[in-house]
Formats: structure tokens, sequence, C-alpha cells
């Protein structure tokens, strides 16, 4: 049996050890497309801050971690699919068979169309090449405009602020980070940012990028304002990486479509990770959700499958971000806004940045955003993913919100069953 | 052979030396926000829960870290967090359904409970043995079960 898995992030590296660990004699081949060895997205921004070196990144970090699990990594990057032949051609043509395939390609960042953004000093910041470029043209003091507030971008915002580079966010969106966000949180997050001396313009676009005479670049904005600075980074948007698939007979919506056991409409292919329009678990609806635990659990999940065959569907996953904006910390998990006839608590602290907000159906949480919380955040998802119902403990919380890991602790613990395992 | 931590809350007093002994080795500062095990106080109900990490077999953690930094004991079965690859990105502590793994602003690592290396100075602390130190027979999962029995009733849920 010849597995082959094409992209080594989270989904892919997890996927191939977990088809080692159930299969050990089959013959494993991780198609890696950077010429690095597979690395971390999300540890990124933390490289790009200074704090770790680019080994940092790494997915794994003993060496010979791979070899030792009779994983072949191989360089390249698949430029079509025959799934009649169960073949798949490289760029630069060579050819590699397979007998179950998995797809965890992941997504690239895109850039919106507008004048000017191809020019020099305008990044994007996706892969390791494109932060060693911001590394090496950025310094404190340094004016960087940051296009995009979503969720890639806040993050890069920390980094970038850690560089004690003088910054300017600009986004369409009318707060920061949206779709984690509902107005109150996002505004907080906004005089957060602006509190930090970070320049923050929301519902506002570029509308073009030129060269400057004396800066590097000039970015024009709907508002007629224009911005010398010497770098523009980029973070508008990613695309999933499926243009390879054309002419293939996959699938494909948003990202690829998946059935409940990560399969996609072909036979013997599957798909995982931020390539993937997988269930949530909170719509049952199917959406990407590029979120690095459900990388890893599809990964799981698909190596699963591929080996034991399709037993039981999967439920899907909750979706959840925790972000660290210049060092104000927010989550979002499930329906954090809300169902229609549910039940909404918040708590609010906006001198001292702090947030809390549930939203019920019935008695059962189904959705919750934080703002500076730290402690015990996880059991948001604990108490989502069981379903429990809260009973008193809804009313309860419906006053103090913040009573959150006591509701817990008295509902949802003898319910995780529910979180099993494959 | 493997240990686990047992936890009868019906013994609990809430005296909250566990939090002061975990905080005052693992931080170096008797400072219980800082501690790694945490007693619930259920005021309507006069009961104090203690609560930490269970070191689940699933361990959501380990598996969420995007950087290799939570690793398996295998001494004591522990899950821990080896600071210096910790890159801070706080993924753990919404993929632990259980909250038992948490960011500290103020070193820019998460932290969790490692058992102390296998003496927990949470168990030597406590005055009541609410909380001691057993053999871990049990898989993780039917640890947590039994626990959360136990936890459930003492909360009077």
């Amino acid at each position: 049996m010849h597995y082959v898995i094409i992209g080594a992030g989270p989904a892919g590296v997890n996927a191939a050890e977990h088809l080692r660990q159930y299969d050990p004699l089959g013959k494993i081949t991780l198609l890696v497309a950077e010429d690095v060895p597979p690395y971390s997205r999300m540890a990124l921004p933390y490289y790009l801050a200074d704090n770790i070196p680019s080994e940092g990144t790494y997915l794994r970090k003993e060496p010979g971690h791979f070899e030792s699990l009779k994983i072949d990594l191989l360089q390249g990057r698949a430029s079509s699919i025959d799934t009649q032949a169960k073949r798949i051609t490289l760029l630069g043509g060579d050819t590699l068979s397979y007998d179950k395939l998995l797809i965890s390609t992941g997504a690239t960042a895109t850039r919106p169309p507008i004048d000017g953004i191809d020019l020099d000093h305008v990044h994007n910041c996706w892969t390791l090449k494109d932060a060693d470029k911001i590394v090496a043209s950025t310094r404190p003091g340094s004016h960087v405009v940051l296009m995009g507030a979503g969720f890639i971008g806040c993050i890069i915002l920390e980094a970038l602020a850690e560089r004690e580079v003088d910054l300017t966010v600009i986004e369409m969106q009318d707060r920061m980070v949206a779709r984690m966000t509902n107005q109150v949180m996002g505004n907080m997050i906004k005089d957060w940012c602006v509190s930090k001396g970070i320049n923050v313009k929301t519902s506002t676009g570029v509308t073009s990028i030129e060269k400057g005479t004396d800066s590097a670049l000039l970015v024009h904005t709907n508002q007629g304002e224009s911005l010398p600075t010497d770098v523009v980074v980029c973070a508008t948007g990613v695309r999933s990486n499926t243009a390879f698939l054309d002419g293939s007979g996959i699938d494909i919506d948003m990202g690829i479509v998946v059935d409940d056991y990560l399969q996609t409409s072909v036979p013997d292919v599957y798909a995982a990770g931020d390539v993937a329009q997988g269930r949530d678990m909170s719509t049952g609806e199917y959406h990407v959700q590029a979120i690095q635990p459900t990388a890893v659990e599809h990964g799981r999940l698909a190596a699963h499958n591929m080996v034991y065959g399709h037993g039981v569907p999967h439920p899907g996953n909750v979706n959840m971000n925790i972000l660290d904006t210049a060092g104000l910390i927010s989550t979002s998990f499930g329906l954090w806004m809300g169902v229609e006839g549910g039940d909404e608590a918040e708590m609010c602290d906006r001198d001292n940045f702090t947030y809390l907000n549930l939203q019920f159906r019935d008695d059962v949480l189904v959705g919750a955003s934080s703002l500076g919380m730290t402690q015990h955040v996880g059991v948001m998802r604990g108490l989502i993913q069981t379903g429990c119902h809260l009973g008193e403990w809804k009313d309860k919380l419906m006053k103090a919100p913040n009573r959150l890991s006591e509701a817990y602790l008295a509902c949802a613990q003898s319910q995780h069953k529910a979180l099993g395992p494959v | 052979m493997q240990k686990s931590l047992h936890i009868d809350p019906g013994k609990c007093t809430g005296c909250l030396q566990c939090e002061a002994a975990c905080s005052l080795v693992n931080e170096g500062a008797v400072n219980p926000s800082k501690s790694r095990i945490k007693v619930f106080n259920f005021h309507d109900e006069g009961r104090f829960v203690p609560y930490t990490c269970t070191q689940c077999d699933e361990a959501w953690c380990m598996q969420a870290c995007p950087v290799d930094a939570i690793v398996l004991n295998p001494e004591n079965g522990s899950k821990d967090v080896l600071n210096d690859v910790c890159v801070g990105c706080k993924v753990c502590t919404i993929a632990c359904p259980f909250g038992t793994i948490n960011y500290n602003s103020s070193t820019g690592k998460v932290v969790k409970c490692d058992l102390c290396g296998g003496d927990p100075e949470c168990v030597a602390a406590c005055p009541t043995q609410a909380i001691t130190y057993v053999d871990a027979n049990a898989t993780g999962l039917d640890k947590m079960r039994a626990w959360a029995a136990k936890t459930d009733n003492a909360a009077g849920a």
C-alpha cells in the first residue's frame, strides 16, 4: 500500500505520522513544496518578532524524525493528478503513483487587484521566505503599512509591533478581526491598538500603491489619504491551493469538497486541513475553517479512514480562534455570533479591556468569545463540543458569565466521552 | 509505574495550600494566580473543587501544538511543555477542552501541570489528602470519567 500526501503542513505531517501508526508496513511519501523542512506558518510571527530562529518554526524538532518513521519526504509540487490512473505529475514532469492519496496543500496568500500591488517592498506574510523578506527590510522606526486587520493581519501586527516599526493598519471592514469579533469586541481591540501607538484605519481601503520620492512607497486610500511608507505588508486574504486539481474530477467549492470521512468526490482521494471544506460541528455545514486544531484533527481522521475504511462519520470540528493583538488576547468559539431565538450573556469592562460573551441555544452553550482572558479558556470548547445541558447553570451564567469554569466542572466533565478520539 | 493525581473534592477544605505550593515551586513565588492547580469555590454550595490537568491520553494540547513544544514524559505519562521551544501561540489553550493549559503573559509561554516531574508539590501540601498521587492503571478517559463523576457529585449538580 502506497500512501501519498501532498503538502507538509500540520494536516499532512499529522496524517503521515498517524498513517505510520495505523499501518506499520505501508509506504508513505510526503510531498514537501517548499525547500525547507516541514514548518508551521503559525510560528512565523514569532520568527518575525525575533523570538525564535527559523528552525524554531519547524513542525518536528527531533533530527531524523521522519526517517525514523520511514516517512519519505519528497521535495516537489504536484502539477496535476490523473485519478483514473492514480498518478500524480510533478512540476518538472516526474510522476508518482499512489494507492491512497491525501491532499493537504493548504492555502496561499492572495493580493487584491489594485495598481502597484506587485511593486518591490510590497510583501505577503505567508511563507518562511516572505517572513525573511520582511525581517530584512524592516528595522525599528521603519514605516510599515499593513493591509488587512483580519486574523492573519493581527498576528503579524503583533510581530511588527515587536519589531518597533511605525505601523499603520488599514482595514476595509468597520472593525478589527470581523470574522471572530462582534462590534463591541472588534472596537475594543482597535482601542487597544491605538493605545499602543498603532495607527488603525477601519472602514478604509487601499486604492493604489505607487513608488514614492521621499519614501519607497506611497499608499493611497479611499479616504483621500496618501501615506508614505518603507514597506507594505499585504494580509487581505488567502485562497485554497486547488488549481492543480483542474481536470482531476475532484469537486472543488471554496476548498476541496469532502464527505464526513474526509474523502473527496473521487474514491481513495482524501483532503485535510486548510484546503478541505470539512464539516463544521456547530452548523453542520461545510466550510474551510483554516485553523490549526482542525488541520491536526483532519490529518488524524483522514489517516484513520484511509487505513481502516469508513466507520463512524465525523460530526465535524468546532471552529475556534485565539489571537494575540499586540498583547491583548481574544478568543472565539463555535457560534460566537449567536443563534436565532438564542440567549446572550455579556460581561464588558472597557477600561480594563476585558470582555466575555456567551451564546446559548436553550440551555446549551453554542458559542463564546472573550477578550483579555487567559485562564481556562479551553472550557469554552469543552462546553460547546459536549453540548451539555447546563440546567440551573444557564441562569447562573446569564447573571455571571465569568463563572464559566465552575459551570464546566459542574456540568460537562462527565460528558467528555463525546470528545473521544476516532 | 505511571501514577496520576487523584482528586477527592469531598475532602477539600479550600485552604489553597496546593495553589501556594504549586506556584512557589514552579513559578518561584507564592502566587495562586500562577498555580497550575486551581481550587474552584462553589460558594452557593459551600464546596471546593481542586482542578488541574489529568494528563489525558488524547493530549489535545500536544496534538495541537504547531512547534512540537509539548512532549510526553515517558517516566510518568505527563505531557510537559518545553519552555525553550514554546513560541506562545496559545493554540493549545483553546484546543484543550478541559481548559487546563493556560497562557502566562509575563513569560509569554503556556503552563500546565507536569506532576512536578513525579513528585507533585500539591499532594505534599494538601493537609486533608484531597489530592493524592496514585498508581494510574486506568486509561486517561476512564480516569477522567471517574474523577468527573466525583466532581459532579461534589458540585451538587
